[in-house]
């Protein structure tokens, strides 16, 4: 019996402990990533190259994925508002709900399995086949070179994403209310204007955007440059990412609702 | 020694439950190749990253060129390993950069040469190791001995004071091996460099090498110039020096009984 209990607390005492560590190498990894910012800001063509990657190849998924969820809540909310004979505020339903929750939150998730995968599977192949020991061993420092100027272009792309979801969406919702369901176009949209913050709800997008992309690349590069240098390893630490970065888009959503909305 | 670039004191290195190295001393002269030799598995290549300063060892102390490795700033370090140069077992080329642009970009990086000097030192380095010719290359299209001679001319591009070589001669045709063996001895000469190489192809390396250490299970077994290694009445380098199947390193793995174990129904 007292042997089974030193076993046990010597397991809970392990697991606080590997707890801690990767706590401790998490922020040890984030604090050199912010401090090799300023160094690489100003290597302009790096993440411009990296802008791309992570941004424009993104553009087809993120802008057909806006449309088709902005025509999907345009014809629920029409479905549910005809009975109450309020049919004209389908724009502004659609609008707010992409701009708060949808837009921000469906983005992200698309970012994540679309570009910080991709940035996962390629840090860890540069580690499995030494690139990034050989930049350490050629005195470059792979945050400056590698890590930060990933971390930069996400934070740039996904909020203008986001807004461009968010646009292609509110137009999937004229398209079908307006268009297809005969919704008088004016009131479609001056009961949209009429609603819609500038500061609470289009700047809110932005900001809950911003923080995504800064928890979705953190993640992303921090699996990649801890990955086992393996196959196994780099495909292990790709799907942590993908699993890791929506859970940590969703919970952070209720939170930022939370502080944003209340 | 007093003329050693690399001093290795009872360094201790443990990975998980693992002990890699148990008290190891070693000291590597200046302007030889130094060849570290072991069977696989006994952390050669570990010792080179701890040499590098990428590891940091449990206890014991690494100094190269007088400075320790595990002490200094990250900046410091960063410094030193300009005077540092590596070569990988893969060749570790950025796969989204030409064979010129690898080779130049140490250069680019850490000088302020303007851009005719740097076409012109990546040029001859390239020419150092045959593969001017191949300069507008991507790595992809490479061979595994191309990468390696690449990798070898991005190195030296910087005119450091040592090169590292981590299995050099692995998984490499007989003529690749002797274009490498030779690259290796001139380039020490030419440069005034100090070489270490770590590998395990025995005859390769002791053609080329003036001292060498043999690792076996974390300790040293044997350190000193090649000629006495070659002299050396101990039954383990003798196994190894020789290749021998059989010795004081068993063919076996450690196993029960023959016999028992073949009629024993289940375990």
């Amino acid at each position: 019996m007292n042997a089974w209990l030193e076993k046990k607390i010597i397991a809970l005492g392990d697991g606080f402990m590997s707890i801690a560590r990767a706590f401790g190498q998490g922020w040890l990894f984030m604090l050199l990533l912010v401090g090799a910012l300023p160094a690489s800001i100003v290597r302009v063509s790096a993440w411009i190259r990296q802008l791309y990657f992570a941004g424009v190849l993104s553009l087809p998924i993120i802008l057909v994925a806006g449309l088709f969820v902005g025509m999907v809540l345009a014809l629920q909310a029409y479905n549910i508002l005809v009975n109450f004979n309020a049919t004209e505020t389908v724009g502004v339903m659609v609008a707010l709900t992409l701009l708060r929750e949808l837009g921000p939150v469906v983005a992200a998730l698309l970012f994540a399995g679309r570009a910080a995968s991709a940035l996962t599977a390629e840090i860890g192949l540069m580690k499995s086949t030494e690139q990034l020991s050989a930049l350490e061993m050629m005195g470059l420092d792979p945050f400056v070179r590698i890590f930060a100027p990933r971390f930069i272009a996400a934070l740039i792309a996904l909020p203008l994403l986001t807004m461009l979801f968010n646009v292609l969406g509110i137009f999937g919702g004229y398209l079908i209310g307006v268009e297809a369901l005969g919704i008088d176009t004016g009131t479609f949209w001056s009961q949209m204007q009429a609603a819609v913050e500038w500061q609470e709800d289009v700047m809110g997008s932005v900001i809950k955007s911003l923080v995504f992309a800064l928890v979705i690349a953190a993640i992303a590069l921090f699996q990649g440059a801890q990955c086992l240098p393996t196959a196994e390893g780099v495909s292990m630490a790709t799907t942590r990412t993908v699993v890791h970065s929506s859970l940590a888009v969703l919970g952070l959503d209720f939170v930022l609702t939370a502080l944003m909305f209340d | 020694m007093t003329t050693s670039i690399v001093e290795i004191k009872q360094l201790s290195f443990a990975r998980g439950e693992r002990l890699i190295f148990d008290d190891v001393s070693i000291s590597i002269p200046r302007g030889n190749i130094t060849a570290i030799m072991g069977p696989s598995g006994t952390g050669k290549t570990t010792l080179l990253k701890l040499i590098a300063g990428q590891l940091t060892p449990s206890t014991g102390s690494v100094h190269v060129d007088g400075l320790n490795v595990h002490t200094l700033a990250r900046a410091d370090l960063f410094t030193l390993r300009q005077r540092m140069g590596m070569l990988f077992q893969s060749g570790a080329l950025l796969t989204d950069l030409s064979v010129f642009e690898n080779v130049a970009l140490p250069l680019r990086e850490h000088s302020k040469l303007p851009e005719v000097a740097i076409r012109q030192l990546v040029l001859m380095k390239l020419e150092a190791v045959g593969l001017r010719g191949a300069a507008w290359m991507m790595p992809s299209e490479l061979s595994g001995g191309m990468s390696r001679r690449v990798a070898l001319a991005r190195a030296v591009a910087l005119d450091p004071q040592m090169i590292f070589y981590d299995e050099p001669f692995a998984g490499q045709d007989p003529i690749t091996m002797g274009v490498l063996v030779r690259l290796i001895r001139t380039l020490n000469d030419a440069m005034g460099l100090t070489s270490v190489v770590v590998t395990h192809d025995v005859d390769e390396v002791l053609s080329i090498a003036d001292y060498a250490v043999v690792l076996s299970e974390g300790r040293v077994v044997s350190a000193g110039t090649t000629d006495a290694l070659r002299a050396s009445r101990d039954p383990w380098v003798k196994q190894f020096i020789n290749g021998e199947a059989d010795g004081p390193v068993p063919f076996n793995y450690p196993a029960p009984d023959y016999a028992s174990d073949l009629w024993e129904a289940k375990r």
